[in-house]
């Protein structure tokens, strides 16, 4: 059943000490006067050479659990209590000179995100060396050549030029290399990985979590991997710990959580994950089925059929759409380049329908969604919506379309003016736009309330009083006041905890359903993608690779971009371990081309049935 | 199918209006740095001060009485008397209300004009915002006394003239300060929403992003308002303040200071006077900054 | 990096030329001749046209507006009409007085400053740093001559430990004496703004990823805050420190009345009050000289200490 890398001693050895045994670990946060407990009394362990799992939602009080281990957390507010015996030493009961000691030298710690994580004003190399400088007592000759050699087994081409380098001019990928380079460099027993991904493209993240591993077998450390990302803890864990509000829920090997879990949120929490390859054979987007995380009990969900309207005319017809924006540089701001965010991208979106568009950061996704609402005015390309060309329309024109193709955007916490009552926010639209009187926009808008699931008394709130899903589902009332015939959701649930995404995801395919609405769902996760979308359309630097029915993009993937971003994305199923690879440290090349720069014309292979490929070389 | 109820914490009762929001909002913010409460009260005591000054003298400011001049504090003149034998308490009121009035005028003035031209600046970016903030960046950079001090020679100094002259030199400092947020607003989703939505640039720039720039321009415009009192009194100072015999704080601490060796107390109260009113201000405003900062950040 | 520096020097001409504009314009705006205004209610006709012609008042107005830009660039900034001195003579004879109080006064808020906003930063709310920032606030609320008349009071008057009028007179210890109060005056208010802004920054810095990430290496703690967290620090520290020279120049002017102590201060009071056109017309020009001197040693010293700013 399992497949490990062949030639491997197994990875957990119940006999020893483990390296780490917390036990009855709890954190509380002083906030306004009150003690609040965010970790409460968990206990766990992790053995030799053991890869652990840390899973859960915001606010389940994992990373608070990793920087207790740390100890660093401001001693001011905070209390942490129980025992963190590292190799049988009580960690609490160490003085801060003592802990100093230990962390970057025998527990070491990377973090979520890469580009503010190391200081802009030194070098790479100073801070690498840093740690070998304070536990090794190395000269600063030896921490030099020691901290080249690290580089090295990081996989950062051209080391020893990097060494003097400041950390701006490197990628996100790049960094956390360094990051993991500096927390390595004393040979660590374990290591804590706080989502060191998650801010990655799932290229970078797949390698990234390639050199993690392999780092663990040479060196043979422990890792404990903190994430939300139920696939990534099926590739990497060997056992997983469920947290749920500052509780530890579950805790299992990764295989048996995965095959059976007992607990109902844990279940809740697999449901909504979507496994990629788990529609085959289905011809519609379907529903996530929801478990209830208190009962246990399982939605029912019927099959309905695809709601796309694909007899009637295309609702939208892009053609050629090229967008593109100036750098300017020089003493006297000359345009010395263009970013080309959008190339000659064609497609076509019908009524009741959903077009995945997908690619990593920088593709020109988000661009390509706000050309066509000309939020960003694009340089040329005609964007014929119900049979009209927007780019055409004069502001009176402009402003009346609008009203019927709206956007949901990315940040739930920044799509809605902090200074207006919801209520206000959703009414706004019709009364500008002289739809509704005031005192009838009131009615309206608790009917929206009540299409999105929340309740109309909830109108005359702030929006600061309300969580991330509930502001998502906030923003689609909006976007709906207007009753619009096309929305663009521009990674419109990426930043939600897995459960609430499965919610809004069935909320707005309820909606499609109900009032024929196309999307533009724009989004990188492709698990996603693959529960939502009729059909799917690959971009790469500004460009459209592939596009076609579901089906065929996933099962029978043509592009060789396209069969590298699927072969990435991490499967939530343990036991699925994929072979690795060899390590590659690709970085995405630049959409920033010189003014005189052409691009070449691409041609298109239509393989049947709307699946069509870009040209590429074999 | 509705989704749990608001996460962690912050469930509050509805506000019925966005009036009783911002007042709580306000009383919140005082009460997390007690030094703004004084500043306030102590600020509050000053303009009461002035207003009912004509009621609280005990001299006329302008009654010169040869006979008494010169005398340090008695029972009768409490802040004894000057060169001239006025009372130096009566002045000292009167002063009050120049000093304030001045102060305030100016500093609204600078804060609506200043405002707007930092957020139409901000908004509209490109080569309107360069040239823009780059003027103000020159006037910026230019010592502001000295600019002020020029001006009102030039301009002859009348009280106009010296409102005129301090409104003009806190320009910049409230464009600047109302370009920064507007940009950051401008970038923020809801805004883009607004523009789908199909608002008007206008109506954005109105009901959208000036409601979340205004608290820093507030605390901006109290700290600012410390600074147009002490220009007041620093041109006063040199001779270029409102005419004598018009009672200034600065006025009379120029008269003092020729006084210095023997009658001290004549430079000096006005001096105290004018130290605890900007005291004031400063806390005022430096405690509602900071209490500002994180709650932006937390409701944002 | 030369792209950034002729970037700069462009700004700076321009500023030049605008403010020098501004300057034609001012001096030029006041209502009444002021030949007239010079010479008094009882000038006789001829006396007043001779003095307009001598001042160049019956040119065209284009035709003073380049002879006045030329006259400045040239090095000519015409001759006072108070002293009948050449402008630049007068200027030059009293700058080094005026740059050595606001130095050493930067000096002084500098060496107190920073330590004391670095200390309450560390030690934020508590008792520390109550006092620092109460003290602070009081520091800058302070008008300069306020500060400069108390002192004046306490240490020359009251105690004669420094001489009332600060004019320096040959040995170290004479300008010690000279300097000292007048210097402790400004420096005072401006180690006040310097504490302000080194505790905000640093706070604003130990906030950062990268901090918590130096923490995690196991780094200690004073390290931690010198090395990693002011060197962030310093990039807002210079920004603040750069705006406030103009304000310290201000501040000197009133500083040197107050103590007597010879300066552009007392000048430029003098050329107000008589309306000294050329002498105020070659003050602005060396305010504005000072001020654009001062932006390019900022940004200079941004280049050393940040290094995106070098690939610029």
């Amino acid at each position: 059943m399992s497949t490990t890398a062949p030639a491997q001693l197994p990875t957990h050895l119940p006999a020893q000490l483990p390296i780490l045994a917390v036990r009855n670990l709890t954190t509380a946060f002083r906030v306004d006067d009150e003690w609040i407990t965010v970790v409460k009394g968990i206990s766990f362990e992790i053995g030799q050479r053991e890869t652990v799992a840390i899973v859960g939602e915001s606010g389940s009080g994992k990373s608070v659990t990793a920087l207790s281990i740390m100890g660093l957390l401001p001693a001011a507010n905070s209390r942490v209590s129980g025992e963190i015996l590292l190799d049988g030493r009580d960690l609490l009961k160490l003085s801060e000179n003592r802990m100093r000691h230990v962390r970057g030298n025998l527990i070491s710690m990377i973090f979520q995100e890469p580009m503010t994580s190391l200081n802009p004003v030194l070098t790479l190399g100073f801070q690498i060396a840093e740690a070998l400088i304070y536990h090794r007592g190395l000269d600063r000759a030896q921490a030099e050549a020691e901290t080249l050699r690290i580089l090295e087994r990081v996989r950062i081409p051209s080391a020893a030029s990097r060494l003097h380098e400041y950390p701006h001019r490197l990628s996100g990928g790049m960094r956390q290399r360094v990051m993991i380079a500096m927390a390595l460099a004393c040979k660590p027993k374990l290591l804590i990985a706080d989502e060191p991904t998650t801010a990655l493209d799932v290229t970078i993240q797949a390698e990234i979590l390639e050199l993690i591993k392999l780092l663990q077998d040479e060196e043979g450390m422990s890792v404990a991997f903190i994430t939300h990302d139920m696939g990534v803890v099926a590739e990497i864990a060997d056992r997983t710990v469920v947290m749920l509000n500052g509780n530890a829920v579950e805790q299992a090997p990764t295989a048996e959580l995965f095959a059976s879990p007992r607990e109902s949120y844990t279940r809740a929490l697999l449901a909504a994950v979507p496994r990629l390859g788990s529609m085959k054979g289905r011809s519609a987007p379907q529903r996530f089925a929801i478990v209830d995380p208190i009962t246990g009990a399982v939605e029912v969900v019927p099959d309905t059929g695809s709601t796309a309207a694909v007899t009637e005319r295309p609702v939208l017809e892009v053609a050629h759409l090229v967008t593109r924006f100036d750098i300017r540089s020089g003493v006297l701001s000359r345009v010395s380049s263009r970013v080309h965010a959008v190339e000659d991208i064609s497609f076509s979106l019908h009524a009741g329908e959903t077009l995945a568009l997908v690619g990593e950061s920088g593709c020109g996704k988000s661009t390509t969604g706000r050309s066509i609402l000309r939020l960003v005015e694009p340089d040329s390309g005609t964007v014929l919506f119900e049979g009209q060309d927007v780019r055409m329309l004069d502001r009176a024109g402009l402003r009346a379309a609008r009203q019927r193709m709206q956007m949901i955007f990315q940040d739930p916490f920044a799509s809605l003016n902090p200074r207006k009552t919801v209520g206000g926010a959703i009414a706004e639209p019709m009364i500008v736009h002289g739809l509704l009187s005031r005192a009838d926009a009131h009615e309206r808008v608790s009917e929206l309330l009540r299409r999105v699931g929340l309740s109309p008394d909830m109108a005359s709130r702030f929006p600061h009083e309300f969580s991330g899903g509930q502001r998502q589902r906030l923003c689609i009332a909006r976007a709906l006041a207007l009753a619009p015939k096309l929305l663009v959701a521009d990674e419109a649930v990426s930043a939600l905890d897995v459960s609430i995404k499965a919610q809004v995801i069935n909320l707005m395919m309820d909606l499609q359903a109900d009032m024929g609405l196309a999307y533009l769902f724009i989004s990188h996760d492709i698990a996603v993608v693959e529960r939502v979308s009729h059909r799917i359309a690959v971009m790469y630097l500004g460009e459209i690779v592939e596009i076609g029915p579901r089906a065929a993009i996933m099962e029978n993937p043509q592009h060789p971009y396209t069969k590298r971003l699927m072969a990435a994305v991490p499967v939530p199923e343990a036991g699925r371990r994929r072979l690795r690879r060899g390590l590659s440290t690709t970085e995405i090349p630049s959409p920033v081309h010189d003014t005189s720069y052409v691009p070449a014309p691409r041609l298109y292979r239509d393989i049947g049935q709307g699946h069509v490929v870009q040209a590429f070389d074999a | 199918m509705s989704s749990a109820g608001p996460s962690r914490g912050a469930l509050r009762v509805a506000a019925p209006s966005p009036f009783a929001y911002f007042a709580s909002a306000t009383l919140k913010a005082f009460n997390t740095n007690k030094t703004s409460w004084i500043g306030l009260v102590v600020f509050l005591i000053v303009v009461a001060a002035a207003i009912l000054a004509p009621a609280l003298a005990p001299f006329d400011p302008n009654d010169q009485n040869i006979l008494e001049k010169l005398r340090a504090p008695t029972s009768e003149h409490w802040l004894g008397t000057d060169s001239f034998g006025r009372d130096t308490l009566s002045r000292l009121l009167y002063g009050a209300r120049i000093s304030l009035i001045i102060g305030v005028v100016s500093t609204l003035a600078a804060m609506v004009i200043g405002t707007a031209i930092g957020m139409l600046a901000g908004w509209h970016g490109g080569r309107l915002d360069t040239v823009t903030m780059q003027a103000m960046d020159v006037l910026l950079a230019f010592p502001s006394l000295i600019l002020g001090l020029i001006l009102v020679a030039m301009l002859g100094p009348s009280m106009v003239n010296i409102i005129i002259a301090i409104a003009l030199t806190s320009i910049p400092p409230f464009a600047r300060i109302a370009r920064a947020p507007t940009i950051a607003v401008k970038e923020r989703e809801f805004v883009d929403a607004g523009r789908t939505l199909g608002y008007s640039d206008t109506r954005l720039l109105v009901v959208h992003i000036l409601p979340n720039i205004l608290p820093e321009v507030l605390v901006m415009g109290s700290l600012w308002l410390a600074n147009a009192i002490r220009t007041e009194a620093s041109l006063a100072f040199v001779g270029l303040g409102v005419k004598p015999p018009t009672a200034t704080w600065g006025g009379m601490i120029r008269e003092g200071f020729e006084n210095i060796l023997d009658s001290y107390w004549l430079a000096l109260v006005p001096g105290v006077a004018i130290l605890i009113v900007i005291f004031a201000l400063n806390l005022l405003g430096d405690g509602l900054r900071d209490a500002i900062d994180p709650k932006l950040k937390g409701e944002a | 990096m030369t792209t950034f520096l002729i970037r700069r020097l462009a700004f700076a001409w321009v500023t030049l030329f605008a403010v020098l504009t501004l300057v034609f314009v001012l001096v030029r705006i006041v209502p009444g001749d002021p030949a007239q205004l010079i010479l008094g209610d009882q000038a006789s006709r001829e006396a007043i046209d001779a003095l307009r012609q001598r001042l160049g008042l019956d040119l065209p107005l284009f035709k003073q507006y380049t002879v006045f830009l030329l006259g400045a660039l040239r090095g000519d900034w015409g001759v006072s009409m108070v002293s009948g001195q050449p402008v630049i003579g007068e200027v030059l004879r009293v700058l080094p007085w005026t740059i050595e109080l606001t130095l050493v006064s930067l000096v002084i808020g500098i060496l107190l400053g920073v330590p004391a906003g670095v200390y309450a930063a560390i030690h934020r709310n508590r008792f520390v740093d109550y006092a620092v920032r109460i003290s602070s606030l009081l520091g800058l609320s302070f008008p300069p001559f306020v500060s400069a008349i108390i002192l004046l009071l306490v240490f020359a008057i009251a105690l004669p430990w420094f001489p009332v009028i600060s004019a320096r007179s040959g040995s170290a210890m004479a300008w010690y004496q000279s300097i000292t109060l007048p210097a402790i005056s400004l420096g005072l208010i401006s180690a006040a703004y310097v504490t302000r802004v080194t505790r905000s920054a640093m706070l604003e810095v130990l906030s950062e990823d990268y901090v918590r990430t130096a923490r995690a290496k196991g780094v200690p703690w004073n390290v931690v805050i010198w090395r990693h967290a002011l060197r962030n620090a310093l990039i807002p520290i210079i920004t603040v420190v750069g705006l406030y020279l103009g304000i310290l120049i201000g501040n000197s002017v009133l500083t040197e009345i107050v103590f007597s102590r010879p300066g552009l201060g007392k000048l430029l009071i003098g050329a107000l009050s008589q309306r000294d056109y050329p002498m105020l017309q070659g003050m602005m020009v060396i305010y504005t000289l000072i001020v654009v001197l001062v932006n390019l040693l900022t940004d200079l010293a941004y280049g050393f200490v940040d290094p995106r700013v070098k690939l610029k």
